[in-house]
């Protein structure tokens, strides 16, 4: 079938939202990851700041962006006249 | 039933669940307590680990047992009516394997900040499934993986490759869970290790076997409440008896700057750099004698007589004479043997690693080698976990996309539970060791420390090196298992709770287990039969063929578990790194790039898998040898990369192969393009339908 413009827009509005996403776990996982013995190595309430986020940190942010994505898709999706519907 | 909505229904389904769930978590906490006071009474140890073992595998087949079923959509796909919260935590349990359950905090315990790249890895990897894979893989709607690479791609080829990959990682995991089991089993009630392994393996078929992926789905829900509730205990225990808190996730960083600092301590105490200068001295020995080895076996053999002959001239103690005896050397094999295990000691030689942190190593170009693997191999856990057949299969079965989108989210969760808790107990056990055991005297060392010497050398053992009395650091030798496994005991709780321990333990095991036998069998009788070999197969005889060929898979899994292959830990990690180079590239070009065909999608992925198993043979120790591979480790390897993270070569390859080759070739025909404008979409007014009932 054919898309419609909207169609393309519903779509090119998730990858801007997929790539948003993606940037944030890049930097928590790679770039914190990286500079954990300089940039990040200060004390955070006990714990070296890197090593709190891959013990803690990180994994929350993790369920917060797939939450996150979750959340906007199925606002999307409704926005767009794209849901499922209730048959 | 037929004036109600799709909605409705599914509504009142999750209430009807909601309620037997919460009933049996009741139910089984009530358990756990009538067994806590009949140990008070005085009910055997052993008793415990039986009634554990039955109660848990009997409730998981009796799961098994009222989910049969032969309806082909209930016995792929559950009927995809598994509401988001339940397949998040069928997915947590799937996904959550022995290695997790018992080795996570183990391997936190031994390696420190490197230890965090797997739980980082483990759980970094469910927002690449969420953003990339399971929404679309939903929509398409079908059974496995290979239904997807075979519909998008065309033909037999791609999904033929598929097949392949999903059985060569599924199968070295599913080896490495019966393992798990055969061991827990073993632990729990007095059985010979093939034994435990046959048992807990009748536990894994009476579920996946009578009700296939339906059957599955509910106990993994079961056995993700036990385990959970498992790990959390002692944790918990442990974090009220140090800091007074029941929330160790909160307080462990005061306990882990203790820690740091017990191990500054550590690292310049002159009785601790006497064990360990000992241990040097004792491995630069052994490495000259390496040199010559018949020479020095003479000499050794000759003092040790001469040896022998004045103690019987003194008349000495019965033992000594019979510990003389023992260390003359029986041939020069062995006492080749003996001088390899000193020189190894060597390891043993070096101060206590940090455990906060990061890349250590002796100079600036050892931290770096560190910090590259440390990220290669979270690149690879990660992109892995999102490459896993039984994992992805997951999200067939929820009823619609966005419940898929939620289902990920969930299932995040649930892992998380577990995954910020494990560096917690690394910490908190060991305060424990560092403090209690390190400095107390040998003459009163805790009883569990005899006890777990005597199950296992390797998991424990503290040797008085220089015979001080005294326990010190460098003369403990502790199993990444242990950490888990003897947590209740070293906290000082209930025998019960060691059971429970080891309950959870076994669920763990046993969830995965079933997960990817499915998998396995659903490739082989689904994809390979089905699909390829005879497409006008009745329902009827699919399903069946599908159940015979899981309890073949079943039983040949257990055959080589048995077995006790050596370095299974390296095969699971292996398959993580060649699913990602693999699955990946191939699945998500798929979805996102409708240019890619058939034939880059067939030759990237043999090229990923292909320059990854490359890298690994040419590197890893043990494939080494099976290859015959006679050039040094050093020659071959790219950028100190480990061959455990040689994912990293393999999916930049994979990605590249599928591009250029599908802009070499003819781009996919238009059915294949509206296909993944189909995928793209939850819902298309007038759209094709793939889904198979």
């Amino acid at each position: 079938m054919q898309l419609s413009q909207r169609h393309q827009e519903y779509w090119n509005k998730n990858l801007v939202m997929t790539t948003v996403l993606m940037v944030i776990w890049v930097f928590v996982t790679f770039v914190i990851g990286y500079y954990a013995r300089d940039v990040f190595s200060f004390n955070f309430f006990g714990w070296p700041f890197a090593f709190w986020i891959g013990a803690q940190g990180g994994l929350a942010i993790y369920v917060v962006l797939i939450g996150v994505y979750a959340w906007y898709m199925g606002k999307l999706d409704k926005e767009y006249d794209v849901a499922e519907g209730d048959e | 039933m037929a004036t109600q909505t799709k909605s409705q229904v599914q509504a009142a389904f999750f209430q009807t669940l909601k309620k037997a769930y919460s009933f049996y978590t009741g139910g089984f906490v009530a358990f756990v307590i009538l067994l806590a006071i009949a140990e008070q009474m005085g009910l055997p140890r052993k008793w415990i680990g039986y009634i554990f073992l039955f109660a848990t595998v009997g409730l998981y087949a009796g799961i098994g047992i009222l989910s049969r079923t032969a309806d082909i959509a209930e016995y792929y796909v559950a009927g995809r009516r598994v509401p988001a919260f339940f397949n998040g935590m069928a997915t947590g349990a799937d996904w959550m394997s022995a290695a997790s359950f018992i080795g996570m905090a183990g391997t936190l315990y031994l390696t420190g900040y490197f230890g965090l790249a797997f739980v980082l890895g483990w759980t970094g990897g469910y927002c690449l499934v969420a953003l990339f894979l399971a929404p679309y893989l939903r929509k398409f709607g079908q059974f496995t993986i290979p239904d997807f690479l075979g519909a998008r791609y065309g033909g037999h080829i791609p999904r033929f490759v598929g097949i392949l990959a999903a059985i060569l990682c599924s199968f070295t995991y599913v080896v490495a869970q019966i393992y798990g089991v055969g061991l827990v089993t073993t632990r729990l009630v007095d059985v010979p290790f093939e034994v435990g392994v046959f048992l807990g393996l009748g536990g894994i078929l009476v579920c996946s076997f009578l009700g296939g992926m339906r059957a599955v789905t509910w106990t993994q829900v079961a056995q993700y409440i036990v385990l959970i509730v498992a790990y959390m205990i002692p944790v918990i225990w442990l974090s009220v008896k140090h800091t007074g808190v029941p929330i160790p996730h909160v307080v462990y960083g005061k306990v882990l700057e203790k820690v740091t600092a017990r191990e500054a301590e550590l690292i310049k105490d002159p009785k601790e750099l006497e064990v360990r200068k000992i241990f040097a001295e004792r491995s630069a020995a052994a490495k000259e004698k390496l040199k010559d080895v018949p020479k020095a076996y003479q000499a050794d053999k000759a003092a040790a007589t001469n040896r022998l002959a004045d103690l019987k001239a003194q008349n000495a103690p019965s033992e000594q004479i019979k510990a003389a005896e023992g260390a003359i050397p029986a041939s020069v094999d062995a006492a080749k043997a003996a001088y390899a295990r000193d020189a190894g000691l060597a390891a043993r030689s070096g101060p206590p690693l940090r455990h906060a942190e990061a890349f250590p190593g002796k100079d600036d170009q050892a931290r770096d080698i560190n910090r590259k693997n440390f990220l290669a191999l979270i690149l690879c856990l990660m992109v892995g976990t999102a490459a896993l057949p039984h994992i992805l299969m997951r999200y067939y079965t929820t009823p619609s996309v966005k419940e898929a989108r939620q289902s990920v989210t969930w299932s995040l969760f649930f892992i998380f539970l577990l995954y910020f808790t494990a560096p917690a107990l690394a910490v908190l056990a060991k305060f424990d060791v560092y403090t209690l055991l390190v400095g107390s005297e040998f003459s009163k060392l805790p009883a569990w420390v005899a006890a777990w010497q005597k199950v296992d050398a390797t998991l424990l053992s503290i040797t008085d090196i220089n015979k001080d009395g005294i326990v010190q650091l460098a003369e403990i030798v502790i199993g990444g298992d242990i950490i888990v496994l003897a947590t209740p005991e070293i906290a000082g709780l209930p025998y019960v709770i060691s059971g429970l321990v080891a309950a959870g333990g076994l669920a763990a095991a046993l969830s995965t287990a079933d997960g990817l036998l499915l998998t396995i069998a659903n490739a082989l009788s689904h994809d390979l039969y089905y699909k390829m070999i005879d497409p006008h197969a009745s329902t009827q005889k699919r399903v069946t063929i599908s159940k015979v060929l899981l309890l073949v898979v079943a039983l040949i899994a257990a055959w080589v578990a048995s077995q006790k292959p050596a370095d299974i830990l390296f095969l699971v990690s292996a398959a993580f790194s060649l699913a990602a180079a693999g699955f990946f590239p191939a699945l998500t070009l798929g979805i996102f790039w409708k240019r890619a065909n058939k034939w880059g999608a067939t030759l990237g992925m043999l090229a990923g898998v292909g320059i990854t198993f490359y890298y690994m043979a040419m590197t890893q120790p043990w494939l080494r040898r099976v290859f015959g591979v006679q050039s040094s480790i050093a020659d071959n390897t790219w950028w100190d990369i480990n061959p455990i993270s040689a994912g990293i070569f393999g999916i930049p390859l994979g990605f590249v192969v599928i591009i250029v080759v599908s802009l070499l070739t003819a781009a996919p025909d238009k059915e294949t393009q509206e296909l993944v404008d189909h995928v793209r979409y939850p819902h298309l007014r007038g759209d094709i339908d793939t889904q198979a009932t």
